[in-house]
């Protein structure tokens, strides 16, 4: 059946593994950008989770911040973040080398990419876990300090596994947008999926062929994602009734 | 607790309220709704913080900054691990089973070793009639069950005394017996209690004095027999008279 495949559509033999095919390019591109979005969520959700505890318990001072934080990076498309933070931010840090007398650094494509989609996602994450954080039942919250349990503790123990169930489809929802924009970072000449099925596609002029392969790659992740998201939400729901 | 004033912006709550309560001492505090019960109960833990006047508890003054505020964390919490408290809506953790519930604090803040509270837990358990419900999850019990858990949870923590907040204002008249029932138990094995409650006949039966609030004054108190028998002011008559 295979055989029957490639004969009616030739171009299919160039996703083999090895040359002439492109298989493993497009494999490694894969692998790039599911590191770059787990990294870059990994990140999204820790400075979320702080951004968002910063909002509702944080000082004027901190309030203030995180409010331009989440602000700008919500209202600058992820492109221009990404150019800004790739070309801008690496000139700066360069510069700031050789001043003090040190050698200009090569900053890696990967660490470039989590940590600027890392700054998108946690503008978003913020505002998903804030809003999971209030819909806590306050009196889950005094049952907690009535018994003297220290905040730390209290936000570790009771509010997190509370909020999570809250925010599991927002969080859901950024892990997908996270997948998705590390395409947007092709333009740094990152080798992603999407500019590893540009290069096997030009170099090829296969360009149906490669990019319904990266369509069906990018889907496969989502099928694979929702599935874990489903469990995760199962878990997080334990102890709550079904609703009706 | 001295002299106690509470107020939320310009509605004064309490107009100088005061409370003794000795070792073993149970009181009830009855009143209409807005005279100020829950917030009495609650300056006792600092739930609610005092506007002005003292707070002695086991010998010990807590100490206040000139705005009110707890000058110690410290000291609030340890004070807080003293005293159990039973809430109006159960606030049981819902992402914890009942067991889960009852060595939480005892296990994460008392740092009591985990097979030891757990003997505890049971133990608590059992003698509120929930030994067969120590992994099911709270939402998954009627409210009486609940609320007997709750007691549990509080009484986990081997209080000095209890705070119970209407502990069966939220539940449906034939749960309320199996609650009272328990409160009653640990009336006789001489626990100091001080209980805000609507249900006159039981404040009655097990009290050793009761105070009743009026707009943020105490109206009257005294030994329950002479309270119910011969209420002294009209307020207390009419009040009596219309709860029956």
């Amino acid at each position: 059946m295979w055989e029957a495949l490639i004969t009616a559509f030739p171009t299919l033999s160039l996703l083999a593994w090895s040359p002439p095919g492109w298989g493993a390019n497009l494999m490694r591109g894969l692998a790039n950008s599911i590191q770059i979005a787990l990294g870059a969520y990994a990140v999204g959700l820790i400075i979320g989770t702080a951004g968002a505890f910063g909002k509702l318990h944080g000082g004027p001072v901190t309030r203030d911040l995180l409010a331009v934080y989440t602000t700008v990076v919500r209202a600058v498309p992820e492109l221009v973040l990404i150019l800004i933070l790739y070309f801008a931010v690496t000139d700066l840090v360069n510069q700031a080398m050789v001043a003090f007398g040190y050698a200009r650094i090569q900053i890696s494509g990967v660490a470039a990419g989590i940590a600027v989609l890392g700054v998108v996602q946690g503008a978003y994450a913020t505002e998903v876990i804030r809003g999971a954080i209030l819909a806590v039942p306050a009196g889950q919250l005094e049952a907690a300090r009535a018994m003297g349990m220290p905040p730390m503790r209290t936000a570790w123990r009771i509010t997190l596994p509370l909020m999570l169930s809250n925010a599991i489809p927002g969080l859901a929802n950024l892990w997908l947008i996270a997948t998705k924009d590390t395409a947007l970072l092709a333009i740094v000449g990152f080798a992603e999926l999407t500019l590893q099925t540009r290069q096997a596609a030009s170099s090829t002029k296969a360009f149906l062929t490669f990019f319904l392969a990266a369509g069906a790659l990018y889907l496969l992740i989502t099928l694979v994602s929702t599935l874990i998201f489903a469990i995760i939400e199962r878990w997080a729901r334990r102890g709550q009734r079904p609703s009706t | 607790m001295e002299r106690l004033h509470k107020s939320f912006g310009p509605l004064e709550v309490l107009k100088g309220v005061n409370l003794t309560a000795h070792q073993g001492d149970v009181v009830a505090i009855i009143g209409g709704s807005g005279s100020g019960k829950s917030t009495m109960l609650r300056c006792i833990n600092f739930l609610e913080t005092p506007t002005s006047g003292r707070i002695i508890i086991g010998g010990q003054e807590v100490a206040l900054r000139p705005d009110g505020q707890p000058a110690n964390r410290k000291q609030i919490e340890n004070l807080r691990q003293s005293l159990g408290m039973v809430f109006q809506q159960f606030n049981l953790w819902s992402h914890k089973t009942v067991l889960e519930n009852l060595i939480e604090v005892p296990t994460q803040v008392l740092k009591i070793p985990k097979d030891q509270a757990i003997t505890r837990a049971r133990a608590l358990l059992d003698r509120v009639g929930l030994a067969d419900k120590e992994n099911t999850y709270p939402a998954f019990m009627s409210g009486g069950q609940q609320q007997r858990a709750a007691i549990a949870r509080a009484l986990a923590i081997n209080p000095r005394a209890m705070l119970f907040d209407e502990p069966t204002s939220a539940l449906d008249p034939e749960l309320v017996g199996e609650v009272l029932g328990v409160i009653r138990d640990l009336a006789t094995e001489g626990r100091t209690m001080i209980l805000v409650t609507h249900e006159m006949k039981f404040a009655r039966e097990v009290a050793s004095h009761v105070i009743y609030l009026h707009n943020g004054v105490i109206e009257e108190e005294g030994p329950p027999d002479q309270l119910f028998a011969a209420p002294k002011s009209e307020r207390l008559q009419q009040f009596l008279a219309t709860v029956g």
